[in-house]
């Protein structure tokens, strides 16, 4: 502590040393002078309270207890033995979704995690739940997916290489074969989009439970003929459309339902890529050649050809058709061939499906009663011809609504979707934000009142969390950011492998998967119609009484 | 009590607003942290950046340790705003504020070329309201005033007769 002769004394009146207990009074005034302050801070938190309860009665109109999204697991349930059709890209992630990975990729997240100590992957895929199911058959028709496939069948306690591994799975040659197989229950399908529909119909014919990949058909005939073989058959069937798992969307679908967005007129969807592997120019194999690709059983189903060509040609779209000949070996079409229209749907098929299920979900759509597209091959000028810039524009009178959905894979421009009403706009980003219309009615004393401040985010909902007006700047940036919720939640999801869980989940307690064959009709025809405005150039009518696409 | 400082009267009070109005701040900090539903240092701890940053998102790895950093902020910095506001015991809330705050400086330091996703409300160069405040704390610390206005004043008082 300082003398005092070390201050300076400016001014001439001085606190002089006080005596012990020379004035009771003063003393008391002196120890507890400060006090009031309290008093103030108390007033002031009083107020802040008050005006918080009041804009709490406003916020909670969207901060209602949602229904659960994920379902409950049946105790004790039976193993559930599948067949795996198909092991590229999704497959694979379908296989991970599941918890069987190959050792190379076990490796890399190990690599990962010891690269960057905040990479969880690793630890991630090591807790993920058990589904209780074994993997007792694979097929692909490159050797080396199949290969790879067996291997993480037989990788049951996800180890790198060096690891211990449970018998492989059979490898089949054929996927008929597959399903043959009476040590198999049901199959998850993730081929190219032109063996779908063959290979859905196949399998619940022959008695297997069904996950397969979006989108349901190739062709439009083949729709009618799933969808009637999934019904007959009684199987459970689901479509890989895991948005359907998003918790976002069930609140969204919430807010719309209790009509707190008003009438909904518009909804907006979109894509948006930029980089070769989301534009579908994914690697080409090192390995790859025509002794270990089964090229014949890529060309596709003779029937479903005929289909395709019979249509192609009718409507004078051959020329999308090829160029190639369906016979002759191609490595790039083999490992790429999501941008021709030979085996894909394009971007209505692979992407224009999602959004239209995360719609349909929402708002239940149903089939629209016209499409029109328009866009075209604009930026990779690679030789494919599936466009690579894709509008298409939904109408469904009965509703007064539009729905568009616009596509490019050249920008990445992060655009949420939205859901306009007269009162509200719904964003969905990695976040459910509501901004208030500055014209509602609906809430127009509340604006009025300044509780709300129209054109502003009013309410943000993220992982479970629900962030209102009353919430901290730094709480609504990182929810923006979808930062906050790995660690509220204790726990992140991937939606993956909510979906397939639940088709599981489905087979064991004999119920209806989220995206089922109604679900999945409802999303072919949609994409149909899209895929068919572009290639005809004019506009395509759904005739909901006959049950069939038409001009008009 | 010989060496107890004699001040001129602004000098005190001076002294003594500084005291209740840093009081004041932490107090509300803490209160509104208390008073949050489900408040978590979560978020900040991750937007460290510089030296210690490895440090501060290492203590979000672990839920325990969360609790713990949490509860520190929530009632640590309630309990150093009641002692400073009331001259209690302000000795050691002195000493836990200037911990508390070079622990803030340290995981957001206000370096050149880095941002935060909680943006600053001005624009700082290796100074910021921390930094201040810390040193402004530390300035308290050399001119103590709760033994002439506030709680100390009794209790030290007291002690003292007590011997």
């Amino acid at each position: 502590m300082s003398g005092k002769e070390e201050l300076n004394q400016p001014d001439k009146e001085q606190t002089k040393p006080e005596l012990p207990s020379s004035n009771g009074r003063r003393e008391a005034l002196k120890t507890l002078a400060t006090i009031p302050v309290l008093g103030a801070m108390a007033y002031g938190v009083y107020q802040k309270k008050k005006t918080e309860h009041n804009n709490k009665l406003a916020g909670s109109i969207f901060n209602f207890e949602a229904s659960p999204t994920v379902m409950d697991r049946q105790p004790d349930g039976k193993t559930i033995r599948l067949g795996i059709i198909g092991f590229g890209i999704r497959g694979s992630q379908l296989m991970q979704a599941l918890g069987f990975a190959t050792p190379a990729y076990i490796d890399n997240l190990k690599e990962q995690a010891k690269k960057d100590t905040q990479n969880t992957r690793y630890k991630d895929f090591l807790e993920q739940e058990n589904l209780n199911v074994e993997i007792n058959g694979v097929c692909d028709i490159f050797d080396v997916y199949a290969n790879e496939a067996a291997m993480a069948g037989a990788n049951v306690n996800k180890e790198g290489t060096n690891g211990k591994f449970d018998k492989l799975p059979v490898i089949y040659k054929h996927y008929k074969d597959l399903l043959a197989a009476k040590d198999i229950d049901a199959v998850i399908i993730a081929t190219p989009d032109h063996w779908h529909g063959t290979m859905v119909i196949d399998a619940v014919n022959a008695g297997k439970h069904v996950y397969a990949e979006k989108p349901l058909t190739w062709t439009v005939p083949e729709t009618y003929l799933v969808a009637d073989a999934v019904r007959k058959s009684g199987k459970v069937f689901q479509l890989g459309h895991q948005g359907r798992q998003i918790e976002i969307n069930h609140r969204a679908k919430e807010i719309i339902q209790k009509g707190l967005i008003g009438k909904v007129t518009l909804v907006e969807v979109s894509t948006n890529r930029n980089d070769p592997n989301g534009a579908w120019v994914y690697p080409i194999h090192p390995e790859a050649n025509p002794s270990n690709i089964d090229w014949k059983q890529f060309e596709g189903n003779p029937e479903r050809i005929k289909e395709y060509m019979d249509y192609m040609t009718s409507v004078g779209a051959a020329k999308y058709v090829g160029p190639d000949a369906r016979d002759k070996f191609s490595l790039e079409r083999f490992f790429r061939w999501r941008c021709w229209w030979d085996y894909s749907t394009g971007l209505s098929g692979d992407l224009l499906t999602h959004e239209y299920d995360v719609m349909n979900h929402m708002l239940d759509l149903g089939i629209p009663a016209s499409a029109t597209s328009s866009g075209g091959v604009y930026y990779f000028k690679d030789g494919r011809t599936v466009p690579d810039v894709l509008q298409t524009t939904f109408e469904f009178p009965d509703r007064d609504m539009s729905l568009l959905y616009t596509a490019t894979l050249a920008s990445q421009y992060n655009r949420p979707r939205k859901i306009m009403g007269t009162d509200a706009t719904i964003e969905l980003g990695s976040t459910l934000n509501v901004t208030i219309d500055r014209a509602s009615q609906r809430y127009k004393d509340k604006i009025e009142k300044g509780v709300i401040k129209p054109g502003e985010p009013f309410y943000r909902y993220a992982s479970g969390k629900s962030i209102d007006a009353l919430s901290s700047a730094t709480e609504m940036y990182f929810a923006e950011r979808g930062l906050l919720f790995s660690y509220v939640e204790g726990k992140r999801y991937n939606t993956t492998f909510l979906h397939i869980r639940e088709w599981l989940e489905c087979i064991r307690q004999d119920k209806k998967p989220s995206c089922g064959i109604d679900q999945a009709f409802e999303e072919a025809m949609a994409a149909h119609m899209g895929t068919r405005a572009y290639l005809e150039g004019r506009t395509m009518y759904w005739d909901a009484e006959k049950q069939v696409i038409t001009r008009g | 009590m010989s060496k107890s400082i004699l001040y001129s009267r602004s000098q005190l009070t001076s002294l003594v607003i500084l005291r209740v109005l840093i009081g004041w701040y932490f107090l509300y900090e803490g209160l509104t942290k208390i008073m949050a539903t489900n408040w978590s240092s979560y978020a900040y701890l991750r937007d460290s950046k510089g030296v210690f940053a490895p440090f501060f998102t290492m203590l979000t790895d672990h839920p325990f340790v969360m609790d713990v950093v949490n509860a520190i902020n929530m009632y640590g910095l309630t309990a150093i705003g009641l002692c400073l506001i009331l001259g209690c015991f302000v000795r050691y809330a002195n000493i836990g504020a200037i911990g508390l705050l070079t622990l803030y400086y340290l995981s957001h330091p206000p370096l050149i070329d880095v941002h935060y996703l909680i943006r600053p409300e001005g624009s700082y160069m290796w100074v910021d309201k921390n930094l201040i405040m810390l040193c402004a704390i530390v300035v308290l610390m050399l001119f103590p005033t709760s033994k002439e206005i506030g709680i100390d004043r009794f209790i030290y008082r007291k002690k003292l007769s007590g011997n």
